[in-house]
């Protein structure tokens, strides 16, 4: 096991290593935008005594390497910074919105990972058949199909003709829980559209190459079934590509929500984010950025880490 | 034996009449069994024998009723104990698998599930076929491993596949294919991927089970000597046609077909000449070697001299050292301690700091011809490649220079020079690579088992070609191979190693003529013999030192 512990240390230290090199990108990005933050919050009022002490009070008149180390001490310490729109404390301001990003994502992750899993599979056991192509059609068309105009037929549909769902998620702290599953039932439907075709796809690739390998063929040769021998044969070796698409997708379900968050105007970090940047909030963008990338990174970690984990020879040295 | 027995052994089991199967190869189908038929009695072994593409793994496995992709049944029949293998359905023909006909690989490290213990492999096809619940298929499983002589059988079937060596993934796999007690083993080439030590216990424990549980079994394998222990009864196959057939002694005293004859003969080939330059300074000194990977080390103070026009065979089981010997030589692996001289001048010992022209004496040619061709490029190419990176040649001069290569090799060049690797066979491929080797003018050439991969035909050819051209061009070869018999044919000198050492060097002569060191005795005495009874006379001479 020291093998494995090695390893997931090793990984554990290039994520760090990854997120630091993403904080510099974004710290040096907000630094070369043009303009002056300050006059930019002061707008046409601006005169040169103002402005100077808009900086002195932000620290913007500071060296930026200073500025740099100030802002990432902070945020190692969970402080954010104030918002420049309202000044409030950003991350009072980022909990509420990533604990409603966070609950529909996993919604969207419950349903549509087993989902493709299992599709994937039925995929590859009935491999060219009907099932298999209609499959592949459907779920390709609702990649192909941008989110927002998904995301208005499903409106259509559900929440106009049938009436079944609501079309704005419009979801507050003090919700209960199952009318909050109830308003964003529609968007994770949106998301699990758009998510699923490439889970699903990866799992009966994974699966159908390695139907021509030798153990295959034995298993083939000892009387199995076609799915005790994708269930038991073939997928316990599959699982590390589809883990990494898998990861790759969940990230996608916290990252790239803002489409369907501002759609259905559902209070997620995605609508903060365009707002934030509508407002020259820079302080806020920087943090949601952070944010996103360390889910980024976390997530594909994870998925590192048990694409190896799911490897006997290191599971099981010799 | 009483009377049901007998009446038993002798009722035939498995009845292939005309049977036909077609392959896919260039979108036509081409016929690879040509209308064979096979008779198969209770409790009997049968040996098939032939070259690769003879169709004897085809023709075995069909016996499942199976083809693999881009086969198919094309005519005549398959009855396994009254059941039409061709006419049943693929569920009759899944109980079938496993239960009443079982199947060992090859490959027994590819054929695992690298995703599971031993024994739970062992166990899915009882448990599967609802011969027996878990507990039973496990303890059937212990008791197997220990009648197949594998170490430690209570526990050794709790490892995963990549945990045990493969002498004993193999025999874990018979007892696999024992597990339902088929009437039927299917052994396909079960031997071939092992060293001689290991394929005579593996062989032992093969014979003892079948013959205890009066199974029935096809044996496929390219080797002579080996199912000259293994079978009662020898077919002959090649081109997917049957050659020849009899009972074993019949078949080993008495082969009728010239094809046969030729197949017995291929182990005559010897080497013409003995060169006796010893004097002469060596062209490569190995001095005092020891070297490995990590701060293991893997070679242990190896000292051995090659010299022109001479072969110094390098001979010893997987893991003994005897590539990575040669990785030190050509430089891909610096030593630790000791250094390789060429014509006494020390050679620097990474090769990325050793000049053009010391990279140059010193060519290889490996195992797999296949994956040490780039399938892209032409045969011109990869030939001509050399020549402008060694000796600097224009394209016309390359192109000349590579005719007269292929030439040397016995390819004509006019119709091979604008082919591409994958529009040539095995031994052709093996050609171009000696070619390659040569087209950089090299004083030594490291032969890592060349011709292990090839049939025994073909094999010889390749011998032959070497032999030639040592003599023509004055070459040192170094010879490294895990077969007795090529280094018979080949060598003047050889050395043994065993676990990163040199247990023996000498000439030919002394090595192999007795007093013997105690590891090259039982590797010359595991060497099968074309005598039934070989292997049964040496189990009864080791066992009493056991």
């Amino acid at each position: 096991m020291g093998s494995i512990v090695n390893v997931i240390l090793q990984r554990l230290g290039l994520g760090i290593l990854v997120l630091f090199a993403v904080s510099l990108i974004i710290f040096l990005g907000v630094e070369l935008l043009p303009g002056d933050l300050c006059q930019a919050i002061q707008g046409q009022a601006a005169t040169e005594s103002t402005v100077a002490a808009c900086r002195r009070d932000l620290g913007l008149d500071q060296a930026a390497p200073v500025r740099y180390i100030h802002w990432l001490g902070n945020i190692a310490q969970g402080d954010f910074g104030t918002s420049l729109a309202n000044g409030r404390k950003i991350s009072e301001l980022i909990s509420v919105r990533l604990g409603n990003t966070f609950f529909l994502a996993a919604v969207a992750a419950v349903i549509a990972v087993p989902l493709s899993l299992a599709l994937g599979i039925l995929a590859a056991l009935y491999r060219n058949s009907w099932f298999d192509r209609s499959i592949n059609i459907l779920t390709l068309s609702s990649i192909s199909f941008p989110e927002f105009f998904v995301a208005y037929i499903l409106i259509l549909i559900f929440s106009v003709k049938l009436a079944w769902f609501p079309s704005l998620a419009d979801v507050s702290p003090d919700t209960p829980f199952f009318e909050r599953l109830h308003k964003v039932f529609l968007p994770a439907l949106t998301l699990t559209l758009v998510v699923m075709a490439h889970m699903m796809r990866m799992t009966r690739a994974a699966i159908i190459n390695l139907m021509a390998s030798p153990y295959i063929e034995m298993a083939k040769f000892k009387g199995l079934s076609r799915a005790h021998i994708i269930m038991h044969h073939a997928l316990p070796n599959a699982w590390a590509p589809i883990v990494n698409v898998v990861a790759l997708n969940l990230a996608y379900l916290i990252v790239g929500v803002v489409i369907v968050e501002v759609v259905f105007v559902y209070p997620g970090l995605g609508q903060l984010i365009v707002d934030s940047v509508q407002k020259r909030d820079i302080p806020v963008v920087q943090a949601c950025s952070i944010i996103f990338a360390a889910t980024y990174v976390l997530l594909n970690l994870t998925a590192d880490i048990l694409s190896i984990a799911t490897n006997p020879r290191l599971l099981h040295p010799r | 034996m009483d009377n049901e027995t007998q009446a038993n052994k002798s009722s035939v089991l498995l009845e292939i009449r005309a049977l036909r199967i077609d392959g896919m190869r260039d979108d036509r189908w081409h016929e690879i069994v040509k209308g064979i038929d096979l008779t198969l009695h209770r409790g009997e072994v049968l040996g098939l024998i032939g070259e690769s593409g003879a169709g004897k793994s085809t023709l075995g496995i069909a016996a499942m009723g199976y083809v693999k992709p881009g086969c198919r049944f094309s005519g005549g029949s398959i009855h396994f104990d009254g059941i039409d293998m061709l006419a049943a359905s693929e569920a009759k023909k899944q109980a079938l698998r496993g239960v009443r006909i079982a199947y060992v690989a090859q490959s027994a490290a590819a054929s695992f599930n690298p995703a599971h213990r031993l024994i739970d492999q062992f166990a899915e096809t009882p448990i599967q076929h609802q011969q027996c619940n878990k507990a039973e298929a496990y303890a059937d499983a212990k008791d197997l491993y220990g009648k197949l002589q594998m170490p430690d059988p209570e526990q050794i079937g709790f490892r995963y596949p990549h945990q045990v060596s493969g002498g004993q993934l193999q025999r874990a796999m018979t007892a696999m294919a024992m597990s339902c007690r088929p009437d039927l083993i299917i052994f396909d080439e079960p031997t071939t991927a092992l060293d001689v030590t290991t394929q005579i216990e593996v062989l032992m424990t093969m014979k003892d089970i079948v013959e205890k549980f009066n199974t029935a079994a096809i044996y496929i394998t390219h080797d002579l000597a080996v199912v000259a222990q293994m079978a009662d009864r020898i077919m002959v196959l090649r081109h997917g046609e049957l050659v020849e057939e009899a009972p074993t002694c019949t078949m080993l005293s008495a082969p009728q077909q010239d094809y046969t004859k030729s197949l017995w003969a291929v182990r005559s080939f010897t080497k013409t000449r003995l060169a006796e330059n010893t004097d002469e300074q060596a062209i490569i000194s190995v001095k005092n070697v020891t070297a490995g990977y990590g701060m293991l080390d893997i070679l242990h103070e190896i000292n051995f001299d090659l010299h022109r026009g001479q072969t110094v065979s390098v001979v010893g089981e997987s893991g003994s050292g005897k590539s990575t010997t040669a990785r030190v030589i050509t430089g891909l692996l610096p030593p630790r301690i000791g250094e390789v001289l060429f014509q006494g001048q020390a050679l620097p010992k990474d090769y990325r700091q050793r000049s053009k022209d010391q990279l140059r004496q010193v060519q290889m040619i490996y195992q797999m011809a296949d994956t040490a061709i780039n399938p892209r490029q032409r045969i011109r190419d990869i030939i001509g490649r050399p020549l402008a990176f060694y000796l600097g040649m224009n394209p016309k001069q390359c192109e000349a220079r590579t005719r007269e290569l292929l030439d040397m090799i016995e390819l004509k060049p006019d119709q091979f020079i604008d082919r591409f690797p994958s529009e040539l066979s095995g031994g052709q491929k093996q050609r171009v690579c000696i070619a390659r080797a040569l087209a950089a003018e090299p004083s030594c050439i490291i032969c890592d088992e060349v011709t292990s991969a090839l049939d025994q035909l073909v094999a010889e050819g390749i011998l032959r070609l070497l032999d030639r051209l040592q003599r023509e061009l004055n070459l040192a070869y170094m010879f490294i191979t895990h077969d007795l018999a090529t280094v018979k044919a080949i060598s003047d000198e050889v050395v043994v190693m065993l676990k990163g050492r040199i247990v023996e060097q000498g000439s030919k002569d002394t090595i192999f003529s007795p007093p013997h060191h105690e590891y090259t005795e039982k590797l010359l005495s595991s060497v099968p013999q074309m005598d039934p009874d070989w292997m049964r006379n040496l189990v009864a001479q080791r066992s009493p030192q056991h």
